[in-house]
This record gives structure tokens, sequence and C-alpha cells, in this order.
């Protein structure tokens, strides 16, 4: 058998989907969307209902072309649905579960039977081979291993790829330079935010010169990042850092990656079919046009997602890619439409900091949330107004009841945040929806 | 003696302690001693004044939390050891001293600190004696 990692280049059997010539990648959208379609009427109550209402029937969905038809699919469903609303496989079939790191109250379960599985490594893999990735890497692997898809997710395309895994899962900086020292990785995935802090803590404190070891692929997601950033990560190490997308209730990663033009993010439209709508009125934008990402999941079994609103405010690029691909690309994502912000890789809301505050008797409701960047690392200060009496003549009190609030908030949201009491009416009143975040990083 | 001090919360940035001045000086009222204690974020400026309850309110108009508090004014006579003195009164009846400063205008020719205390009515008693 022809060895094919042995080949020059960003090629790779399984990676033959990317090149079809659009007619014949539109014929396989059509028929598979055309299935799920009818699998997701016949077995979830949530997506029948949904048609129902809007008189669509699985049989009006002959082509690619009707899935606008469709009704969409909002995070609030997953949730609503918890554990296993929006499971239409057998639990027999069911082979995995993942959760969203959805520290608002209920994560997210997702579900994979043995094909999602195949379906969801083959996706990582084809990710791996646009970045240069092959057989013979050595990968490590410092997303978190477990509910989150991040870890696994990395893992299990790798593994197809033929690579030798390091299953390092985050944390313990330490530990993660020796091993990409010792065991000579060469490629590494993780957060962007969290390369720079091993790059930092590599240089300065075990006096490493990165350009000395072997690592040549950065594979990069689960949170927005920058140009910047990637040439920081360029120039300080002998990487190409290449930006990954996914989300959990989609695939995890793996849904589109960056090839070696480094330019838009090509979307694996055979398994997850991409639009851009309007995030105001829902109406589908014609390619070019900024607006939210939905993503349909084409062949998943165990969960099919119909048009789901990712909140991620990118465009489609549909010109011809210079590497060859004729799936379509999207532009790097650097925010999104809801409020929900991403810090450090862990997805926040507002209201949970809100929570946090609130458990507090002292605070008030007049708070905002100021998200920062220092040193290519994310950093939340809340700011908020207490009552009046704490205004008092003490520094000390006002001390402690800043660390007070900063450790109930730290226990909902899980990371770490700085808490500022302002001065009375610092925080500007809104008539309408408040404005409760500030971002202030530039990505 | 009681004295009272206004007490207003700022936000360690420039500008602010400006337009405490400026709020205190539109109302017409004299700043006899400012003092700022301070943390990275904020502080809290302390300042005796020839009227305090129209600093406070001019304050509070201008958007400033401000709030009346009544310190101790002690008496130090001018010579080593005067301070310790004291001191030594306060610490060996358990009263803690909050904090302290120096007012700028002597009273009867002596300098006069203004300390706060939790329970001023003991520490005047004491003082007193």
């Amino acid at each position: 058998m022809h060895n094919w990692n042995d080949i020059n280049g960003d090629f790779h059997p399984e990676s033959a989907m990317d090149f079809l010539p659009r007619e014949q990648l539109r014929r396989i959208q059509s028929q598979r969307l055309s299935e799920i379609v009818k699998l997701a009427y016949e077995r979830v109550p949530l997506h029948r209902g949904r048609m129902d209402e809007l008189g669509v029937k699985p049989s009006d969905i002959k082509s690619i072309d009707d899935i606008s038809k469709l009704p969409f699919t909002q995070k609030s469903d997953l949730r609503d649905t918890y554990p296993y609303g929006m499971f239409a496989a057998d639990p027999r079939d069911i082979v995995r579960l993942h959760a969203s790191s959805g520290t608002t109250g209920k994560p997210i379960v997702v579900a994979y039977t043995r094909e999602d599985m195949e379906a969801w490594s083959s996706s990582v893999l084809r990710c791996l081979a646009m970045f240069g990735v092959r057989r013979g890497d050595f990968m490590q692997v410092c997303f978190g291993y477990g509910l989150f898809t991040g870890g696994l997710g990395l893992h299990g395309g790798a593994e197809r790829m033929g690579c030798t895994v390091i299953p390092a899962s985050g944390g313990n900086t330490e530990r993660q330079l020796m091993i990409m020292r010792d065991f000579g990785a060469t490629a590494i995935a993780c957060t962007p935010s969290y390369f720079i802090h091993l790059v930092e803590e590599g240089e300065n404190k075990y006096g490493m010169d990165f350009k000395k070891l072997p690592l040549k692929i950065g594979v990069f997601g689960a949170e927005p990042w920058s140009e910047h950033m990637r040439q920081f990560m360029q120039k300080h190490t002998n990487i190409r850092a290449f930006d990954i997308y996914g989300l959990s209730e989609i695939a995890g990663p793996g849904v589109g990656g960056e090839c070696c033009e480094q330019n838009g993010l090509h979307i694996l439209e055979d398994n997850f079919y991409p639009e851009i709508v309007d995030p105001e009125t829902g109406e589908p934008l014609p390619d070019g046009q900024e607006g939210e990402l939905v993503l349909t999941t084409l062949n998943k079994r165990a969960m099919p997602i119909l048009r789901y609103r990712t909140h991620d405010i990118t465009s489609i690029i549909n010109m011809p890619c210079p590497c060859g691909r004729t799936i379509r690309r999207i532009r790097r994502i650097g925010r999104r439409s809801d409020d929900m912000f991403i810090i450090r890789g862990v997805n926040v809301f507002p209201s949970q900091i809100e929570v946090g505050l609130m458990r507090v008797e002292e605070c008030t409701p007049n708070y905002r949330i100021i998200l920062e960047r220092q040193k290519d690392l994310d950093t939340v200060t809340v700011e908020v107004e207490v009552a009046e009496s704490c205004y008092g003549d003490s520094v000390s009190q006002l001390d402690a009841l800043r660390k007070k609030i900063q450790a109930s908030i730290v226990n909902i949201v899980g990371i770490r945040v700085e808490v500022k009491i302002v001065q009375p009416n610092k925080i500007p009143r809104s008539e309408g929806k408040a404005k409760r975040v500030v971002d202030n990083r530039k990505i | 003696m009681r004295l009272k001090q206004i007490s207003v919360f700022l936000e360690n940035t420039p500008g602010h302690l400006e337009g405490v001045c400026k709020a205190v000086a539109d109302a017409g009222v004299n700043l006899e001693t400012i003092t700022i204690a301070e943390t990275k974020e904020y502080g809290i400026v302390r300042a005796v004044v020839d009227n305090p309850e129209k600093a406070a309110e001019a304050l509070k108009s201008a958007g400033y939390f401000a709030k009346i508090v009544e310190v101790l004014a002690v008496e130090v006579d001018d010579k080593p050891g005067a301070l310790l003195s004291i001191l030594k009164k306060t610490s060996s009846a358990g009263l803690n001293i909050e904090y302290m400063y120096a007012l700028t205008r002597p009273f009867r020719d002596k300098p006069v600190m203004a300390m706060s205390f939790k329970d001023i009515g003991a520490a005047e008693k004491l003082l007193s004696e």
C-alpha cells in the first residue's frame, strides 16, 4: 500500500472531500440534508414541533438550497431539553457523551454514535492535514480531557492520523514544558493564550529556547485570537500557528480549520453546512457579507442539529483558495453576537457574574464587566457600586468587601476575575438593555 | 475634643481629587487638613473643614459619597515621647487606633492629632483623664 503520509504537502486520502468539484459537493450536501432532516423530524420532538409550526415537511427538503426553509436551533433549546431531549439515536447506539462548559446552571449534553465518532475524528484529521500534521508527528494535546470536547476531540483526530499522541491534558505548566522538551513534541494543541503562557514561562523561568525545540506546528482554538498573537507565537518559536474551529453543540473541534494559506478557515461543509444570517432578523445573507454563522450537521446521527445559531460573527469567503480546496472558508472569528464572552477558553455569561454579585448583599445591580488583554492574556474586571453604607471611612473594610465579592464570583464562573468597587453613579446607566460588557480586547 | 471629619470614597485615578476640592471650594468651604488613605484602586479622602455639613452636601450633589465621621482631636506636647505616652495609655486600655493624622493648625500652640477609634467615647474619656 502506498504510504500517503510520506507525501510532502497537505493532502491526505481522507481530505479528498476538501477538493470535490462544487457540483458534486452540492449533491452530497443535498442528499445528506434530506436524510438528516427526516431523521430529526422523526426522532426529535423539538425539531418536529418547530417544523410543523412553519409548515415544513421533510419531503420539502430536496436540495441544500431548501435549508433556509428550516427552523433555527438555539442554544437555549439544547439547555431546555437537558439532558437527552435532542438525541435521535437509540441509547444502545450512543457510544460517547460530552458536555459543554456551560456553567450557567446546566450544561449541554451532546452524543455520538460510533459512526459519528468516525466522522468527528475524520474531520479533526482533515483539519490536522491542512495544518501539515502527519504520521510521525508527536502531538502534545493540552486541551482538557474529559467532558470538554477539546482534549478527546483532538486526540481522536491525531491518533487517526497516526501521530504519536501525548495526552498531556490541561494545566501544570512546568510539566507541560518538560514533556514538550523531553518527549520531543513536534506539534501542540491548546488555547492560544495558554501557549503564549507556556512560551513566556519557558523562556523566563526555565531558560528554554523554543527555537531549539522540534516543535513546528501549533493547533489553537477554543477562544478568539488575533494575528498579533499569531505573529508573537511564530516569532518566539519555530511553529506555524493554525486556527481550528469547532463547538460542542455541532461536534467539537474540527468543524473547520486554516490551510497553509492562513487566510480564513475552511469549513468541512460536507459535514457541517455553513450559512450567514442577519443576527437580528435571521435572514440569510449572501457570501461575503458579515453576519452570524449558522451551522447544520449534515451527517450526525446521535444528535442532528438544524441551523444552529452560533452567535459567532464572520463572513463566508467564496473565492477559490490557492491551496486548491473547494470547500468554502469563513473569516477568523473575533466577536460574538450575544453577550457571552470567552475568557481563556471558558465561556462566561454576564448573568453568571451577576449571580455572584447578587449573593453579596452589599452589592447593587450597577455593575459592568471590562475585558482586557494584557500581554496576550485575557483579564476580567468587574466594576461594581456597593450600598451607600459601605462607602465608609475604612479602607480595610472596603478591601474585605472587595475580596468577598471576588470570591463569590470566582466561585461561580471558575476563573479569576478582578473586582473594583467604584464610586456611586460611576457605572453608566442605560434606559434600554444595560450594556454589561465592555470588551477592550483588540483581536 | 471631638472633631467632625468628612470622609469621601474616591477612585484612585487622575482628576477625582480635583473634583472633590472643586466641589468644596465652590461651596465656599475651607479645607483645613486633608489626607488620603489609598489602595491600588481607590482611596478615602479624609478632610477637616470649617463647615462639614455644607461640604458633605456639596460633595453629595457633585456625585461623591461623603460621610461625616467623628474623630478625636488630641493635643500632643511638642517634645520627644509625647505621642508615645498617649499610645501607651490607649494600648494598655485595649483601644485600637484605626488611623490618625496631624492637623495642620496647632491648638493652643500645641500640635494636634486627629485619631479614629471604634469606641470614641471610651477613648475620649481615657485621654481626658
